[in-house]
């Protein structure tokens, strides 16, 4: 089918729609510097070693920043962080946003505001407001009390212990904000279903889980994909809340987000960049895996 | 041959249910055994609301459902025994025209080879045995609402509500689905409720038909029952 000629406009049509260009042109422009200003740095440390093309690589500051030991971990537990925190935000996402959606119940709008807390609430509010959770009880109450037929070995340690400056604290950190963005892509996703094939369902024989299971959820299987996608992009980024739940130990709670601030902070700028290119190429898969996930013909 | 007049098997008694922007009041209706009921309104009346109190969608304020003499008010939809074609067909988006009519078999854990052999014969009736393998998205409007109706009668169920399947349909498709009808609802005896705002589609389909006036029903028409 051929495109959709466009309606005749007049020249104050054109300028009301030319003005809009620019301003949007402007902040993407903005967006377009960021990341460019990044690759040229990189070329700028690469100019600066002698030698052929392959030197210039292989000894460029910048990248090589990337194969220290610390870094390698940092990487290592991002992935691994990044993808446990997405998987608990879908876990969580889909009965919350399903059962907001659904079903009617007191208190529904607020609850329903509650799960924007996490995304309004400063980031170092998110990590600070952990922290003190996990002053209380149960998280507070050594394993001896709570469960007496532990060996005695466990019983000096509590929740507390095992997860606060520990890796866990990085991942509980990373999902409680991608948790909320998981859990709104869900609601979106399921009001954007219409009710009417799970009730045709129910009048087939299938209880509510099964019209869940077996209708609703095979619907909402792009709206899952682009809600663990973005979860993980969320929590790829996170750095306020792991910073104060979680500590920015080398070696044991260091995701790159932490790394870009460590290395900044002795005034390792080449590392600091060339964790920063390597984070943006990440974000940048996620958000096409996303939008290729998300929209019915693949990449629009 | 006409139809013997036994005891209402859907019986709405004085159903009333507020929702909103509309109320259903007092509203009473009878279908006797293996009859083809039309019920006739305008847009908007109520005719989906009641349509769905019946399939137990949606909960009535006060009244009784009543089928085959037992009562059902406060029954899950899973276990009326209903089969329910809506206006969209709503067919299930990932399933394909197969798998859509052998879903109420296979939630009744019916063996595969009485599912397909259902199937083939559903199929066979509703003229879809060469869309078998097709997406909804894949359908025309009639083909669609033949699928819907096959959906809807895979497990025998003993009563029949369809909320306008012939809407949205040309006048071929139309007639079409009304002969289709007529015969899948003879041959199967299911009972039937029907709601439309179409007065020839509710003549031509109707043993008994009712009118939706003023915000009550009314039995206007008893054809050929004894």
């Amino acid at each position: 089918m051929p495109p959709a000629r466009e309606i005749p406009s007049t020249a104050a049509d054109k300028l009301f729609i030319f003005a809009l260009a620019a301003i949007g042109g402007v902040y993407v422009t903005l967006i377009a510097g960021m990341l460019l200003a990044d690759g040229a740095y990189v070329l700028e440390a690469s100019s600066r070693v002698p030698g052929g093309w392959l030197e210039k690589i292989t000894a460029n500051p910048v990248l090589q920043s990337l194969g220290k030991p610390e870094i390698q971990h940092a990487i290592w537990l991002t992935l691994f962080s990044c993808t446990a925190a997405a998987v608990l935000s879908l876990v969580v996402a889909v009965p919350s946003a399903y059962i907001l959606t659904r079903t009617r119940f007191p208190l529904r709008r607020w609850v329903d505001a509650a799960l924007d807390i996490p995304v309004v609430l400063p980031p170092l509010v998110v990590g600070l407001s952990l922290l003190i959770l996990f002053q209380f009880p149960p998280f507070s109450t050594e394993f001896g009390n709570l469960f007496p037929f532990l060996p005695d070995s466990c019983h000096g340690s509590s929740l507390g212990r095992l997860v606060v400056y520990q890796v866990p604290a990085v991942i509980l950190a990373q999902f409680a904000v991608a948790g909320a963005f998981a859990s709104r892509i869900m609601k979106t996703s399921f009001d954007q279903i219409s009710p009417r094939c799970e009730q045709v369902a129910l009048t087939l024989g299938c209880s509510r889980l099964q019209a869940f299971v077996r209708v609703v959820l095979p619907e909402a299987r792009r709206g899952m994909m682009t809600a663990f996608t973005m979860a993980w992009a969320r929590s790829l980024g996170e750095f306020g809340p792991l910073l104060i739940f979680a500590g920015a130990t080398r070696n044991k709670t260091e995701v790159l987000s932490t790394t870009v601030f460590l290395e900044m902070s002795i005034g390792n700028i080449e590392a600091a960049v060339a964790v920063s290119l390597l984070m943006v190429f990440a974000a940048a898969a996620v958000l096409v895996a996303a939008r290729a996930w998300g929209s019915p013909g693949g990449i629009p | 041959m006409g139809l013997t007049r036994g005891d209402p098997v859907i019986a709405v008694r004085d159903l009333c249910l507020n929702a909103g922007d509309f109320s259903l009041r007092h509203i009473n209706l009878d279908i006797p055994e293996g009859a083809y009921g039309v019920l006739m309104g305008s847009t908007g009346c109520g005719k989906t609301t009641l349509i769905e109190c019946i399939a137990g969608l949606s909960m009535p304020s006060s009244g009784h459902i009543l089928l085959g003499g037992r009562e059902v008010t406060t029954i899950s939809p899973s276990h009326r025994g209903i089969g329910y074609v809506p206006q969209d067909g709503a067919l299930f988006p990932s399933l394909t025209v197969s798998q859509q009519l052998g879903f109420a078999l296979e939630i009744r854990r019916t063996p595969r080879a009485r599912i397909t052999e259902k199937v083939e014969a559903l199929a066979d009736t509703l003229r879809l045995s060469h869309l078998l393998h097709r997406l909804p998205d894949k359908l025309s409007g009639g083909e669609k609402q033949r699928v819907a109706l096959g959906r809807a009668l895979a497990f025998d169920p003993q009563y029949l509500l369809l909320d306008e399947p012939l809407a949205a349909l040309d006048e071929q498709t139309r007639e079409e689905m009304i002969l289709l009808l007529k015969k899948v609802q003879r041959s199967t005896g299911v009972t039937a409720l029907h709601v439309t705002h179409h007065p020839l589609e509710a003549a031509r389909l109707g043993d008994i038909l009712y009118r939706w006036s003023h915000g009550s029903v009314e039995l206007t028409t008893e054809k050929g029952l004894s």
